[in-house]
Formats: structure tokens, C-alpha cells, sequence
């Protein structure tokens, strides 16, 4: 007699489920693991090789085509000229040839020894290339009648040319040098600095900020929801055109923020807000205060509207004022939702990156690893130095959603 | 020191003194930005007036806060009251600051100190003062700070630059110039082809919505119904994935985008954006399927539906109202999105409205078109938003843990 009890392992059933799941799961693990495993993977091969905006593009035989001398009348010489070059100033391309259709009515009259003509189709084989190699070819020609009648132009038939070069992305040079220019100096420790300052004060402002309006709107009163709605939205308007309404509101010349300074007597002069240090800096951790305040106003809100009405009624009963009410019982139930809300918007607010370029483009201390990483592939034009800081970044996301995830099993989700 | 605070008489004076300097500063402001004019809060006048006011308003017969109040208006007038009137103000604008300053701190700290005795007071009264003090100053607050960006954005729109260099605080509207106002909207729609990019977000976000949705239901509706191994390092990795910087993978997708030639085109667009919503709606969406009841679609299997019929005929009806509240968040997400726009698009002809507005952001062009801009994106969400601002609500508190 078979053993009595419940059957053990993935019977044929649980096999069929896992299968569908997985069928189900396919196009979004394709589809992230190309936008986001792929240029992860990018990220790590880049920041070991020295590329250089410039890089991007390979090298290539660049080829213009036209004819010189008389051609208006039969028997006319003329000359076909290519002027060729290689595109790159640093790097040799091989093999370069290129093809080329000669216009009927035009009789060659002598070749270059590297080229062939063979009916109208012309051959030529340049060889190797060094950088920045340039050459022009003349072939003469003497202009027939068939030439003046079809009108066909040699730079009407388009020249195709062939060359290979070694691209910087997949050849085997590996350098750490843009680790080495990262990690070099002063400069890195300033980022990081100006970088955790703006995560720690912003996340933690705009935390207590959120508090503050939640325990405002944790009443029902008329026009509430028109208030709620109202203080999302800094939220959810565009980042670009919060950002440059701030830009115009505290603008030194001309910006409301300080006329109305000067004229209360806070301030003689106008202050240039994104422009001084360490002004600017505190500027944009207010901005990031500002504009996700709502985040956590409606995260600590929802908490505290399912918060047991029962215990305060109790408290009540026992004589408890206002403030004991808040410190002993609702501190201590919003204390989960706001520790996990300071680590999610903590990771986010080191991995912003618009707001702070959008206000100051890192200028006047405010570059953070984020706008580094802008600043050193684009501005500097070196991909390489950029992908490495890329990678910093990432090493710094693991080590915090390492602790988050710890974190998260003992705490409640989201 | 805590009981010697909760002696109504300080209680009275402190409040007094803080409600009245903020409420001088709040009409010294609003008028300051609604006339151009000059009005500023005095510290010295609002510690005098404030303390006065304050202990007029204690309980007790109404005359007194009115007198009080009566006695601040005309101290305002004389130059002398909590709030400072320039003389070249008009003679309105002077007596409506005057009467609002004194107004507003005479009714608050009437009501702030409603059941506040004299003498002492036990904690509850103390403690209920000081909340309803707070609550007046943070409605104040958040909305002054909420409000004013918007305001100067919209009204910078409608100015021209002379007006605006010559009085930076001056938002009043000229009515006069009829449609003239919205010449920057105008110029905005006509030369800078504006009309495009808002066509272009429109589709590119709504584009970007359904295929998030086609790729999310059936991810988010594995992750949280079936059963299967690494359940849980896949919803784990989700949100790993969800926080992965955008600048980092734009700097290896721009690399790949100018060599494949997808920079500068639609199509590339669109394949980017709803991959940066992907795992934000599946984490929203598997949230809302666990907490949809297992047994209606058990029912729906025993009866004999496979689980994609199920799927189709059961959870996606009674989902109908996440489902809103996801395609809003990611609207709201590809709508807003500027980075990627940014880094990928530099043909003029292909902008995203964000994009377009970025292109705005230099010396030669006037800087109300810019703001006139900055309104054009923001009025389309703002109206979504307000018109279905409870699905947004809830869309944002669950899935915005990102920012």
C-alpha cells in the first residue's frame, strides 16, 4: 500500500504553473535584461577602455568626387578627381578601396597603377592608412560626344568605399586609467561629499516636511482633497519646468525672490542663489525638499489614516494631551514606513541626477557623482572616465540596497 | 519653565507675537506679488502689535480682539503697525493690506487661543493652542511654497522682457492687451513648432503606456498568482532594477543608440521609455493581484477556463481601476521623462515637449517663452491629475518609490 500524506516535490501541475509563469515573465525579462543587464554589462566593459566621445564614431574614408578642367566641347581634357582622407587623426585604417562608375562619353586615358578599369567600373586599392593620411587622385579623361548628350555627371554615380579599422569599443586594449582619474585627487572625495550631504539633508528635509503636511491633511475637512491634490503638485509636474521656474523665481538680476528681499531689507544686494558656494548647494537640497515632500506626505498619510482609531480613543480615556498622543502612539507606528521611506528615497536622491543639472549643471559645488558622470563623458568628452564614476555609482547602489533589502525582511513592505 | 509657558498670558504673548509676524509676512508677500508694490513685515512692529493682540484675544468678550484688531489697522496706516506700507503704495492697495494684516492675526489667535484661560492652563489647552497654531502656520506654508513657482511660471508667460527687468515683483495683468498676452504662446506655437512636440509627447507617452501594460499584466500576474522557483529573487530584482539610476544605463544605451543610428528617431524612443516603466508598473501591478481575492479565479478554473482565459476574463475586470491608476503613473513618468529625451533627441523635428523646452534654455531666447513652455508641459498633467486624482493618489503611493 502506498505511504499515506501529502504528496512531496513539483507535481505535473506545479510543473505546468512554473512553465506558464515563466511564459508569461519572458518578454519583460528580454526586454528589461536589453535596457538594463546589457548596458549594465556596457558600463563595466567601457569604464576599462580609453574611449573618447570622439571614439563613437569610427574611422572612416571619407571620398569627394568631382571634375576639373574644360568640359563643355568634344575633345576636351579633362580631369576626374577623388580627394580622399581618413576621417580619424589617431587611428590607421586598412585595406582602403574604393569603386566607382566612370560616366559614359568619358575616355580614360591613363591609370593610376593601383587602380583597374574594367568596362566602366573603376577599381582602386589604397592599401593601409595611416591617421590622417589624404590623397588625391587625378585620372584624365577626354570628354566624348555621348558625355555632352547624357548629361550624366561623375559625381552623379556615387563611389563606394571599403576600409577596415580597429574600433576602441571591442578591441583588446584595457587601461584603469579612468579608475585612476576618478579616484585621483581631491576632487572624488568633494563629489562624494557634496553628493551625500544632498541624499542625507534632502532625504531627511523632505521626510520631516512630509510629516509636517501630513499631519495637517489627517483630518476630514472640506476642501481637503483639493488640498492634498494641490501639495502633489511639485510632484508631478515636469522636472524641467519646476526647475526653471525656480531658475526664474530666484534669479539675481531679475528673479521675484530677490526683489522681494531686497525691497523687505532682508538683503542689500541681490543674493545669486545657484551661483555661490555653499549657497547653491543648500539651494538644490531645498529644491529636492520641495519637490518630494508630496512623496512622503502621501506615504506617512496612508500609513496614518489606517492607524487604529481605537488606541487614541484610549489614550483619550486616560487623560493623554495632544503631544504625548503623538509622541507614544503615533511616532511608534509611523516609525516603520518612515525608516523604510528614508532608505528608498535615500538611494534615490544620491542617484538623482536632473534636478541638480537642470538648476546649476554642477557648477558652484554642487557636482554630485551623478552630474559627474554627464560631466566627464560629455563635457570632457572622455566615455571612458564617465562609465568608470557609472560604476562607482552602481558599487554604492548594491551596498545600499544590500542593507534595504536586510532591512525590508524585518521591517513591513511597501 | 513648562508651566511658567503654559501661563495664558505668555502662551497668549508668544503666539501672538509669531501668528502676527507670519501673517504680516504672508500679506506683505502676496501683495508684494500680486501689485508690485512695496510692503514689508516689521519685526519690532509685530512683537509690539502681536503681544497686544494676543492677550486682547484671549476668551472673553468679543469686543476686545475687534478693538485690537481696529487699533492694529490704524497703526498699520500710521506706518507703525506690524506691517510696513510704503507711501507710494495706492490708497487701496494700503487700506486692504492694512485691514488683511490686522484682520487675519486678529481672527487667527482668536481662534488659536480659543479655551486658553489667563492664568494657568493644564496641557491640553497649552498643547491644543500651539497645534492650532502650527496648523494655520503650515497651511500658510505649503501653500505659499506650492503656489508662488507656479505663479511666477505662469505669469512670466504673459510679461514681456522689458516689463520684467523693470519690475521683477510686478505680476500684475494687463487686460488691456487682450490676446496680446499670450504672444509667447503664440510665438511658441507658430515658430517653434511646439504644436509637434506636444503631438509627439502625447503619443510617445500614450505609446509608451500600452506597451508597458502588455508587458506588465502578464509579468506582474505570474510574479504574485503562480508558483514557481526564484519567485522571489524576481520580485526582488525588480526593484533592484527599478533603482538603477537612468544616467547610468543612458550613457551606455546613447553609445549603443549612435552607433545602431537610433539616436534621433521615434522609434528609439520608444523602445527605451517603457523599459524604465516596466518594472515600476509590474511592482504595482502584482501589489494590487495579491490583494485580488484567489478564490474568484480558482472558481474560473474549476469551471473549466485555462489560466490566460482567467487572466482575461476575471483579474483584468476587477483590476480595471489599478490598471488606471498604473497607465496614469506611467503617463505621468514618460510625459515628464528628460533625461533620455535629452541625451537622444537633437534633431529639432523629433523633440518631446521637455526636450523642446530644454532647447529653450539660452541667452538669445526671452525667457517668458521659456516659462510659456514650462506651462504648456505642465497644464496637460496638471489636468489629468486633478480630473482623476484619485487613481493618481493611489498610483503614487504605490509604485513611487521612485522619484
Amino acid at each position: 500500500m502506498a505511504p499515506l500524506g501529502p504528496p512531496v516535490g513539483t507535481g505535473p501541475l506545479g510543473k505546468r504553473e512554473a512553465r506558464l509563469a515563466w511564459g508569461l515573465l519572458t518578454p519583460t525579462i528580454f526586454s528589461v535584461s536589453m535596457v538594463v543587464i546589457l548596458p549594465l554589462l556596457a558600463i563595466f566593459w567601457i569604464s576599462v577602455k580609453p574611449v573618447e566621445l570622439a571614439d563613437l564614431r569610427a574611422p572612416e574614408v571619407v571620398l569627394r568626387e568631382d571634375i576639373r578642367g574644360d568640359y563643355t566641347a568634344v575633345g576636351d581634357n579633362a580631369n576626374i578627381r577623388y580627394r580622399l582622407r581618413n576621417s580619424s587623426q589617431d587611428q590607421v585604417i586598412t585595406g582602403v578601396t574604393f569603386t566607382d562608375t566612370v560616366p559614359a562619353g568619358l575616355a580614360v586615358q591613363s591609370l593610376d597603377p593601383r587602380c583597374t578599369l574594367d568596362g566602366r567600373a573603376l577599381f582602386c586599392d589604397l592599401g593601409d592608412w595611416e591617421p590622417a593620411t589624404r590623397e588625391t587622385l587625378l585620372i584624365p579623361v577626354v570628354v566624348e560626344q555621348a558625355y555632352l548628350d547624357n548629361g550624366l555627371r561623375p559625381q552623379d554615380s556615387s563611389a563606394e568605399t571599403t576600409g577596415t579599422s580597429s574600433n576602441i569599443l571591442t578591441n583588446a586594449t584595457f587601461t584603469f586609467d579612468n579608475f585612476k582619474r576618478v579616484f585621483n585627487g581631491d576632487e572624488f572625495f568633494g563629489v562624494l561629499g557634496v553628493t551625500l550631504f544632498y541624499a542625507v539633508f534632502g532625504t531627511i528635509g523632505a521626510l520631516l516636511v512630509g510629516l509636517f503636511a501630513a499631519l495637517l491633511l489627517n483630518k476630514t475637512f472640506r476642501g481637503q482633497g483639493i488640498l492634498r491634490g494641490l501639495y502633489l503638485f511639485p510632484y508631478v509636474s515636469p522636472i524641467i519646468a519646476v526647475a526653471f521656474a525656480w531658475l526664474i523665481l530666484f534669479d539675481p538680476f531679475s528673479g521675484s525672490a530677490n526683489a522681494l528681499l531686497v525691497q523687505m531689507g532682508v538683503t542689500p544686494t541681490a543674493i545669486n542663489f545657484f551661483g555661490e558656494r555653499p549657497l547653491a548647494l543648500i539651494m538644490v537640497t531645498i529644491f529636492e525638499i520641495w519637490r518630494y515632500f508630496p512623496l512622503s506626505f502621501l506615504f506617512i498619510l496612508a500609513r496614518m489614516q489606517s492607524i487604529d482609531t481605537d488606541m487614541y480613543e484610549a489614550a483619550d480615556m486616560d487623560g493623554a494631551s495632544p503631544f504625548q498622543k503623538f509622541w507614544y502612539l503615533s511616532v511608534p507606528q509611523l516609525l516603520g514606513i518612515l525608516s523604510v521611506l528614508f532608505l528608498l528615497r535615500f538611494i534615490w536622491t544620491f542617484n538623482k541626477f536632473d534636478d541638480i543639472f537642470l538648476l546649476t549643471g554642477g557648477n558652484a559645488g554642487t557636482r554630485t557623482l551623478t552630474v559627474n558622470v554627464y560631466e566627464q563623458a560629455f563635457a570632457i568628452s572622455n566615455i571612458g572616465a564617465g562609465a568608470a564614476v557609472a560604476v562607482v555609482i552602481f558599487g554604492c547602489l548594491l551596498l545600499f540596497s544590500a542593507f534595504f533589502f536586510r532591512f525590508m525582511s524585518q521591517e513591513e513592505g511597501l | 519653565m513648562m508651566v511658567f509657558l503654559r501661563r495664558g498670558s505668555v502662551t497668549a504673548i508668544l503666539i501672538g507675537v509669531l501668528w502676527t509676524f507670519v501673517i504680516a509676512t504672508t500679506v506683505a508677500v502676496s501683495l508684494s506679488f500680486a501689485t508690485g508694490e512695496a510692503f514689508r513685515p516689521s519685526l519690532f512692529g509685530s512683537l509690539i502689535w502681536g503681544a497686544g493682540l494676543g492677550l486682547a484675544c484671549l476668551p472673553g468678550p468679543r469686543w476686545k480682539p475687534m478693538l485690537a484688531g481696529l487699533t492694529v489697522v490704524i497703526a498699520c496706516l500710521l506706518g507703525v503697525g506690524p506691517m510696513v506700507i510704503a507711501d507710494t503704495v495706492s490708497v487701496f492697495s494700503t487700506l486692504v493690506g492694512a485691514l488683511a494684516a490686522a484682520g487675519f492675526s486678529a481672527l487667527g489667535l482668536w481662534m488659536i487661543l480659543d479655551d486658553v484661560v489667563f492664568g494657568a492652563n493644564n496641557r491640553h489647552a497649552f498643547e491644543a493652542a500651539v497645534i492650532r497654531f502650527c496648523t494655520g502656520f503650515g497651511y500658510i506654508f505649503f501653500t505659499a511654497i506650492v503656489v508662488i513657482p507656479f505663479y511666477v511660471m505662469v505669469l512670466t508667460s504673459l510679461k514681456n522682457q522689458s516689463e520684467l527687468i523693470q519690475n521683477p515683483l510686478d505680476f500684475s495683468i494687463d487686460l488691456s492687451k487682450g490676446t496680446d498676452l499670450f504672444r509667447s504662446y503664440n510665438e511658441l506655437f507658430v515658430k517653434f513648432n511646439f504644436g509637434e512636440y506636444l503631438l509627439n509627447s502625447f503619443a510617445i507617452s500614450v505609446l509608451t503606456v500600452i506597451i508597458t501594460l502588455l508587458f506588465a499584466v502578464p509579468g506582474a500576474y505570474a510574479v504574485a498568482r503562480l508558483r514557481f522557483r526564484g519567485q522571489v529573487m524576481f520580485s526582488r530584482s525588480i526593484l533592484l532594477i527599478y533603482m538603477v539610476p537612468m544616467i547610468v544605463l543612458a550613457l551606455p544605451i546613447y553609445i549603443a543608440y549612435s552607433m545602431t543610428g537610433l539616436r534621433n528617431t521615434m522609434t528609439g524612443i520608444i523602445m527605451i521609455y517603457p523599459v524604465t516603466t516596466i518594472p515600476v508598473a509590474l511592482y504595482m501591478l502584482q501589489g494590487y493581484f495579491r490583494g485580488l481575492p484567489a478564490e474568484v479565479e480558482e472558481a474560473g478554473l474549476m469551471d473549466g477556463l485555462s489560466r490566460l482565459r482567467v487572466i482575461w476574463k476575471i483579474t483584468l475586470p476587477l483590476s480595471l481601476p489599478a490598471m488606471a491608476s498604473v497607465s496614469l503613473y506611467v503617463f505621468m513618468i514618460a510625459w515628464n521623462e528628460f533625461l533620455l529625451a535629452f541625451m537622444l533627441l537633437d534633431d529639432p523635428s523629433k523633440f518631446t515637449l521637455t526636450r523642446g523646452i530644454a532647447s529653450l534654455n539660452s541667452s538669445e531666447i526671452p525667457r517668458q517663452h521659456l516659462m510659456a513652455g514650462s506651462v504648456i508641459a505642465t497644464v496637460p498633467i496638471m489636468i489629468i491629475f486633478l480630473g482623476l486624482e484619485r487613481f493618481m493618489t493611489k498610483g503614487l503611493t504605490a509604485g513611487s518609490v521612485k522619484g
